[in-house]
């Protein structure tokens, strides 16, 4: 049995009053897996992947990536870390509009201090690897969303992190673009990528992960691991 | 509550920065402007209104005890044409020493038992007023530290009494120099003079010479009056001293009042701006134009009215060591701040803010609904793109060029931005420039040599022996080792062909380099027969350089061609240096010495009074007058600079923040993308470099042509011009750091929100999409 990669344990996150968005939630992910986290909006998808990515802090309970106790760092500390483990993907790309793609894509590199010519070249290797590399100069509002979406991906795999997080990625996206990166994710995988990706679309929770949890209300109310894809 | 208050109430609870912003600009701009209007009123006829305040007397009479009695003089003071009177206050002149040893020159010290009364209601500055024999009030024209506390001796007189010094005072009208309790003055008149009385009179006519004339002439006892003073006299002596000063604070007013405009104007048109999106909303909902644009102008006047209200107390609270310093600094009384000006400021604040929000709001409030609902989302698309390029080029810290991008975005912010830092630069260089300047000009008046002989410095006369043998003193001074450079100087009473009043003639005797005169134009004479001159004398006399001027010499006539205009305040700039070689019999009268650097001048003291005491004259260290005025001017300086330094800093401040909002999200992905806080604050502080470094590079030089342009302003309302050294105060290691005050003052500004911005919540910051 390998160590986990992810490892949460009874994290619960509330926001003021009312019911928390995550209620005592533990699991953990196995490094090479591709998970799928299911849930109707606001069932607490979204919470999860920022309390894993250290964008935000549980308000009880442990979330361990990698060996690193991600809910107690601090500020600096977290960026660091998201640096060094995880690349993350977004509904709406969230690409800098002012920057071009290739300028978007080593951004990542160059925050953690990569050598310039180095991340370069890398960022230019991803874009050919995603097929998007004749856009390197443009500015990300020229792309059409299923390009944006590759770009998104490359800068997320630019510094080679052990943990790619996906929160709704194909949700902005018509269906052939959203299944041309459902595809690229499962391609991902398949060269070793752990990913977990948030969806509320149980078809591409299908195509190309090997485990889903479902949240409802803030809790797990399923997970099942489906047979190793094909 | 109506949609609109609603609206109003949750746009300025929604947006907690932009609101303390807001009320926080407010309240610096009425403080400020509180403070610079109250410089511009004090600034604005000092004289006559503290003349005013102090009832001072229109005439101030001096009898002779022995010719006249205190009961005709009481008489008089119910005389036609007298509105009010005070004394008769028994007087005399005596010259006392001071405890530390230096002689201080004749006294006009009367006695009088209170402050108050109808005419010359005298304002106690320091200390308390004199409660009965031994003690003494100082008048505060004397500019002494430390004085209360002091003693003052008279060893001239029987008795040699000491009277403890209680108290600092300042009469407008300078009534005397020192006060005493009224049965002191007996002990401090000399046994061979019967003393004198002091009446105060106001008249109902003296606007102007003739009529002060006349109402003395009708009013005034000619019965044992030996002198008489006019108000117009007085002004004229008090305007002198304080005319310097007044270009010099109207300055700054008038910098601090528009730098206050500027701000306000800046921080709420950026609010205004900043809020298009949910203007856009507002409309899509059903909001007409004119219910926007009112509920933006209420936002921004609720919390601006906050701030005004509490600008008007610290402006208020400020004012009175300002206003303080100031009254020094033009010898008159401290007033409070006018309320008028608090009005007025108030008034004026809130209009500038209801305004610019009107025509801000105004301008969104047309704006297609469709187009308001874009504008927040995607702010001037493109727009400074080559500068991010440009910079992803440059081999600097990321963070760092992706804020050196940023002004680039958003030109319109920066350049409000850029005022504000050009504006902050400007005060401060004008401010360092003329501290500098004004210490020079100090300087330069004064001619006080390390050592001297006679006379404290080239001028009144102080009687060194009428037999003394001149070239032994010189060759004496010549022989002592530590002499660098040494002159004697004789001077006489001269009056010019065609012009009334009486003009000092110094004749200068060997080298005159340790009186430190400054030329304003032309040279110093070499050649007997040249002659130098002050300003005053030019313009008094209507002669130019080049000219040759005739003195009279009491029968005597001595011609002398005007080769230079030299700075000297002395004797109201009423000179005319030459070469002893001019005159035909020269009685010196003083000897001027400097000694080399690093000589002890004591030693030195010591050494050539041995010398010099078979020919019967003692030598002894020049004393420089000292002014304390330099010091109020610079403390007053330092205060206004850092005011204005921090109006400049709140006006980035806004900037920054307004710029970090519209930020937001970035800030989120670039955290979410591994950005550290610290790199996130280098990001900030980057954004504001280039506008405080272009900043500091406009403010320099527009500060030095203020400077340069109030300069001449100060010496032509004193009557003179000023000598080039007074100018030259701009070296170019302080050009350099007053430049770098530009980044100085930009990165102060966005310190702050730079922290919030290293401490956004990425989550939210996200969620904001
Ligand atoms: N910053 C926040 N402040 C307050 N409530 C929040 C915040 N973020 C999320 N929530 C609440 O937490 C719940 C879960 O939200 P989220 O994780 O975004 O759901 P999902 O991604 O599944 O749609 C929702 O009820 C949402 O309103
Ligand atoms: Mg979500």
């Amino acid at each position: 049995m390998t160590t986990p990669l992810i490892e949460l344990h009874a994290v619960s996150r509330e926001y003021g009053e009312g019911p928390p968005a995550l209620d005592r939630v533990s699991f953990s992910v196995r490094p090479g897996e591709a998970v799928a986290v299911l849930g109707p909006s606001g069932s607490g998808k979204s919470t999860l992947l920022n309390l894993v990515a250290g964008l935000d802090r549980p308000s009880a309970g442990t979330v361990t990536v990698d060996g690193v106790r991600v809910d107690g760092l601090g500020e600096a500390a977290s960026a660091r870390y998201r640096r060094a483990k995880i690349g993350m993907v977004f509904q709406f790309f969230n690409l800098l509009d002012d920057l071009t793609v290739a300028d978007n894509v080593v951004l990542p590199a160059q925050l953690a201090g990569m050598d310039r010519a180095e991340a370069r070249a890398r960022a230019a290797d991803l874009l050919g690897k995603l097929g998007v590399d004749r856009h390197a100069r443009a500015y990300p509002g020229r792309l059409s969303g299923g390009e944006r979406q590759r770009v998104a991906v490359a800068r997320a795999l630019m510094n080679r992190p052990a943990l790619l997080l996906a929160d709704e990625p194909t949700g902005a996206l018509d269906t052939a673009s959203g299944e041309d990166v459902s595809a690229l994710l499962t391609e991902l995988n398949a060269e070793g990528q752990t990913v977990v990706v948030v969806t509320h679309d149980l078809a591409l929770a299908r195509r190309c992960t090997t485990r889903t949890i479902s949240l409802v209300d803030g809790r797990i109310a399923d997970d099942v691991s489906a047979e190793p894809a094909r | 509550m109506s949609a609109l208050g609603k609206v109003v109430r949750s746009g300025v609870g929604r947006k907690r920065v932009q609101t303390v912003v807001i009320g926080l600009a407010a309240a610096m701009a009425v403080t400020a402007s509180v403070l610079a209007g109250s410089l511009l009123v004090a600034s604005s006829a000092p004289f006559d209104r503290a003349f005013a305040e102090q009832s001072g007397p229109h005439v101030t009479a001096q009898f002779d005890a022995g010719a006249t009695t205190a009961a005709d003089l009481e008489a008089s003071k119910t005389a036609a044409g007298v509105t009010a009177a005070a004394g008769p206050f028994p007087v005399t002149s005596a010259s006392p020493e001071l405890d530390d040893g230096p002689k201080l020159p004749p006294m006009t010290v009367v006695g009088r038992a209170d402050t108050g009364g109808p005419v010359d209601a005298v304002a106690l500055v320091e200390g308390t007023w004199v409660t009965g024999p031994g003690q003494v009030v100082l008048s505060a024209d004397f500019r002494m530290p430390d004085q209360v506390g002091r003693t003052l001796r008279f060893p001239a007189l029987p008795g040699a009494p000491e009277l403890r010094v209680v108290g600092v005072a300042r009469s407008i009208s300078r009534t005397a120099d020192l006060w005493v309790w009224p049965s002191q003055v007996a002990a401090l008149t000399p046994p061979d003079t019967a003393g004198g009385f002091q009446v105060l009179y106001r008249f109902a006519s003296a606007a102007t010479t003739e009529q002060v004339d006349a109402s003395t002439a009708a009013a005034v006892p000619a019965q044992g009056l030996s002198g008489t003073r006019t108000w117009i006299a007085a002004r004229q002596d008090a305007v002198k001293e304080s005319a310097l000063f007044v270009p010099f604070l109207v300055a700054f007013g008038a910098l601090g009042l528009v730098m206050s405009v500027l701000i306000v104007g800046n921080v709420v048109a950026g609010a205004v701006a900043s809020g298009l999106r949910r203007i856009g909303v507002l409309k899509a909902l059903g909001f007409t134009p004119g219910q926007v644009v009112r509920a933006y102008v209420a936002q921004a006047l609720l919390p601006a009215g906050v701030g005004a209200a509490f600008g008007v107390v610290a402006g208020n609270l400020l004012a009175i060591p300002v206003l303080a310093e100031t009254s020094e600094v033009y010898g008159t009384t401290v007033s409070p701040v006018a309320p008028w000006v608090d009005v007025a400021v108030v008034a004026g604040t809130l209009g500038v803010v209801a305004v610019t929000a009107w025509a801000s709001a105004w301008r969104a409030g047309r704006l297609r609904t469709v187009d308001a609902l874009a504008v927040g989302r995607t702010p001037g698309v493109g727009r400074g793109r080559w500068a991010a390029r440009l910079t992803s080029g440059l081999p600097l810290p990321r963070p760092v060029g992706l804020g050196l991008a940023h002004p680039f975005t958003r030109p319109a912010r920066a350049l409000a931005m850029l005022a504000a830092i050009v504006f902050g630069t400007t005060a401060v260089t004008f401010a360092v420039g003329l501290a500098a300047s004004l210490s020079d000009v100090q300087d330069a008046r004064d001619h006080t040599t390390d050592v001297v002989i006679g006379a404290d410095r080239p001028g009144p006369d102080r009687g060194l022996p009428a037999s003394l043998d001149v070239a032994a003193v010189n060759a004496a001074i010549a022989a002592q080792p530590g002499t660098l450079a040494h002159f004697s100087t004789s001077r006489r009473e001269v009056t010019v062909a065609a012009f009334s009043g009486s003009t000092t003639l110094i004749a200068f005797d060997g080298d005159t380099s340790p009186g430190d005169y400054r030329m304003i134009a032309g040279e110093w004479f070499d050649a007997p027969g040249e002659a130098v001159v002050p300003s005053p004398f030019l313009g008094a006399t209507g002669t130019r350089i080049g000219d040759t001027v005739t003195l009279d010499d009491r029968g005597e006539l001595v011609t002398v061609r005007i080769v230079g205009e030299v700075f000297d305040l002395q004797n109201d700039g009423m000179q005319v240096f030459t070469d002893a070689a001019t005159l035909t019999n020269p009685v010196v009268s003083n000897f001027g010495i400097a000694v080399r650097p690093g000589t002890d001048v004591t030693t030195y003291l010591d050494g050539l009074n041995a010398a010099l005491r078979p020919l019967g004259v003692t030598a002894r260290a020049g004393q420089a007058g000292f002014s304390d005025m330099l010091l109020t001017i610079v403390a007053l300086t330092t205060f206004l600079t850092l005011l204005l330094i921090a109006v400049a800093g709140l006006g980035v401040l806004n900037g920054v923040v307004l710029d970090t909002r519209d930020r937001v999200h970035d800030l989120g992905v670039h955290k979410a993308l591994g950005m550290t806080p610290g790199q996130t604050i280098a990001m900030v502080l980057a954004s504001v470099a280039v506008v405080g470094v272009v900043g500091g590079g406009l403010g320099v030089p527009l500060g030095v042509a203020l400077h340069d342009a109030v300069l001449p302003a100060m010496g032509r309302s004193a009557g003179t011009g000023l000598p080039a050294s007074s100018f030259a105060v701009y070296g170019p290691t302080t050009v350099v750091l007053l430049a770098f005050g530009g980044l100085v003052i930009a990165v102060l500004g966005a310190l702050l929100p730079a922290g919030w911005a290293a401490r956004t919540r990425t989550a939210t910051a996200l969620r904001t999409e």
